[in-house]
This record gives C-alpha cells, sequence and structure tokens, in this order.
C-alpha cells in the first residue's frame, strides 16, 4: 500500500476586507468623537474665612470695589459707569500711571473686589469677570511686549518670564458674598 | 519631419494598497483613544454664557463638572435651578461638600468646572462656592463659549 502524504497548502486567512472593517470602525468613532475643547474663566477661591480672624487690613486705595446690581447696573466705587467703561478704567486704577492719591499704590497691590446681588443673573456676573480679566490681560500684555518683544500668551508656560509678568501685575480677584 | 512617439509606460501603474489598513488602524486607534464615550445626561437645562478672555482646560482628567440651572421636568417643562452634580441632582446643598472632597481625596489638584446656566442666578452659586471652599477645592472655572466675533 502506498500512503501518499498529502502536501497541505498554508492556511490563509483573506485579509482583504481587513481595510473594510477598519474603515467601518474608524468612521464610526469619527462620527462620535466631539473634540471639545473646555474653555472657561479660571479662578482660585479663597480657604474659608475663620469667624474669629479679623480679615487682613486693607487700604482704601487699594481697593476697586465693583458692584454689579440684577439690572446689569454698575458701580465702581461709588461711581456709576457703563459695563464697557469698566476695563478702562480698571487699568487706569491697577497700572496708576500719573501716581493718582487715589488709586492704587502699585499694580501688584491692587484688589479688585466684585460684588452682586444674589439675583444678578450669571451671564452679567461673568461678563463683569470677562472685562476684570481683559483688563489684567491688556496689562499683562503690554508688560510682556516691552520686556520681552512678544505677548504674555506667547511666553512658555511656567518660564520665569511668565511668572515674572504674573508678579508684576497679579490677579487679586475677591468674589464678595451677596447681601441680600 | 520627426516621428513623435508617444511615450508610454510599459508596466502598469498601480498605487500599493498593501499599507492601507495600517493607516487606516493608526487614525482608527487615534479616534478610538480620544473619544469620550460617557457623557452625563443632564437634567438641567444648560445654555452657556460666552466670555472674551478665557482659557482651555488642557488636563481634562483633572476636571470634575458641576451643572447648575433650571431643572427639566417631564413634558418639555422647566423647574427651578438646581445643582447637578455627576448623574444625580443634589438637592441638598450641604451634601456638595462631602461629594467635592471625595473627589479631592482621588485626585488632589482637582479643578471644578462649574457650568452654569446663563439665565441662573447668582445666589445659588455663592452657595455653591462656599460648600467648594469648605470642602478644599479652591481651582474652579467658569465654563464658558468664546464669544462669536
Amino acid at each position: 500500500m502506498m500512503l501518499k502524504k498529502k502536501k497541505r497548502e498554508g492556511a490563509d486567512i483573506n485579509g482583504s476586507s481587513m481595510a473594510d472593517i477598519a474603515f467601518l470602525l474608524l468612521i464610526f468613532f469619527l462620527v462620535t468623537t466631539t473634540i471639545n475643547v473646555d474653555t472657561g474663566i479660571g479662578m482660585v477661591l479663597p480657604p474659608p474665612l475663620d469667624p474669629e480672624q479679623e480679615p487682613p487690613p486693607i487700604r482704601e486705595r487699594n481697593l476697586m470695589k465693583i458692584l454689579v446690581n440684577s439690572q446689569g447696573l454698575v458701580l465702581m466705587d461709588e461711581e456709576p459707569v457703563s459695563v464697557s467703561e469698566v476695563k478702562d478704567k480698571l487699568i487706569e486704577f491697577i497700572s496708576n500711571p500719573e501716581s493718582n492719591e487715589e488709586l492704587a499704590i502699585s499694580p501688584d497691590a491692587a484688589i479688585v473686589s466684585l460684588k452682586t446681588q444674589r439675583e444678578t443673573p450669571y451671564s452679567i456676573y461673568i461678563d463683569m469677570l470677562d472685562e476684570v480679566m481683559a483688563a489684567y490681560k491688556d496689562l499683562r500684555d503690554a508688560a510682556s511686549r516691552s520686556n520681552y518683544g512678544v505677548p504674555y500668551d506667547a511666553l512658555v508656560d511656567d518660564s520665569p518670564q511668565q511668572d515674572q509678568i504674573r508678579e508684576m501685575y497679579p490677579k487679586k480677584i475677591s468674589i464678595a458674598e451677596p447681601d441680600s | 519631419m520627426a516621428n513623435f512617439k508617444k511615450k508610454q509606460a510599459g508596466s502598469k501603474q498601480e498605487i500599493p494598497t498593501s499599507a492601507m489598513p495600517d493607516v487606516v488602524f493608526m487614525l482608527l486607534f487615534f479616534f478610538m483613544v480620544t473619544t469620550v464615550l460617557r457623557e452625563v445626561t443632564l437634567k438641567v437645562k444648560l445654555d452657556l454664557t460666552q466670555a472674551n478672555n478665557i482659557e482651555k482646560i488642557e488636563q481634562k482628567r483633572l476636571v470634575s463638572y458641576i451643572y447648575m440651572g433650571p431643572e427639566r421636568l417631564p413634558g418639555n417643562q422647566l423647574g427651578d435651578d438646581k445643582v447637578q452634580i455627576d448623574d444625580a441632582i443634589v438637592d441638598d446643598l450641604g451634601a456638595i461638600r462631602n461629594l467635592m472632597y471625595d473627589k479631592l481625596i482621588e485626585e488632589p489638584r482637582l479643578i471644578v468646572s462649574l457650568r452654569v446656566d446663563q439665565n441662573s442666578e447668582f445666589g445659588l452659586l455663592t452657595d455653591v462656592q462656599k460648600e467648594l471652599q469648605q470642602a478644599g477645592t479652591f481651582r474652579i472655572n467658569y465654563s464658558t463659549k468664546r464669544e462669536a466675533d
């Protein structure tokens, strides 16, 4: 008897449809992906206040009080202003180019206090905060341009240069609790 | 006169497609990794306000969200302003303290992103912020959209 060894063929998986499968999955993930970058205004809350501890003394001239009521009307240091004026006034207050007696001694001593009513809509509050942030951004950009020739955003994050600009114009924003 | 003969390539021109699956898989993995499938179901109406001077949150892993807005009621109605954390509405604001404290223990560099409806009142936000102060989660972010120029 003759046993003939059969020569086996190498098992092949047909791979031509792999690309199709991969494409199908790719399209599924393409459609479901939402590349939404989270954007917003960053803030750091202060630690809770000890009731026995007195708040630290602040000189009146270093403090800019901004009051916003529920209709969106603004008082800056007891003076009614419109929302569009807030930014320029703040820049003047913080930088104090003419060393005015009533404005901040130095930019790093300036404190901006924002106070609203409980009924104030959130969007009005954010608009005000946006103006304050815009004032600081302009000041930091100007300082960065004169020192390093580039805007603040172009500096490397957490580099000594950025730290220096940040120390020149620290964002001291106090969010006061509403009374009523 | 010279005889112009149109030159033609002798061999067939084909693009090698053997690497195509590799390319496609690479893209596939990219999108698989970047996709975030799990989204919380919002129980409050959220219409974010707009602002200009905003920053991006680069490290999304650090972010924890708090939603605030009018509650969605059955029948397309809107109720009072409520606070939602994760998937549930928090009625007792005092519970926020413990919730956020637990999250802070898990992730010490936690950033709390406050997603607040533009028409909700500031008072509720203050109450929530007071709770956050007690919990020790000081880094917050008011989530806003970029203003259309």
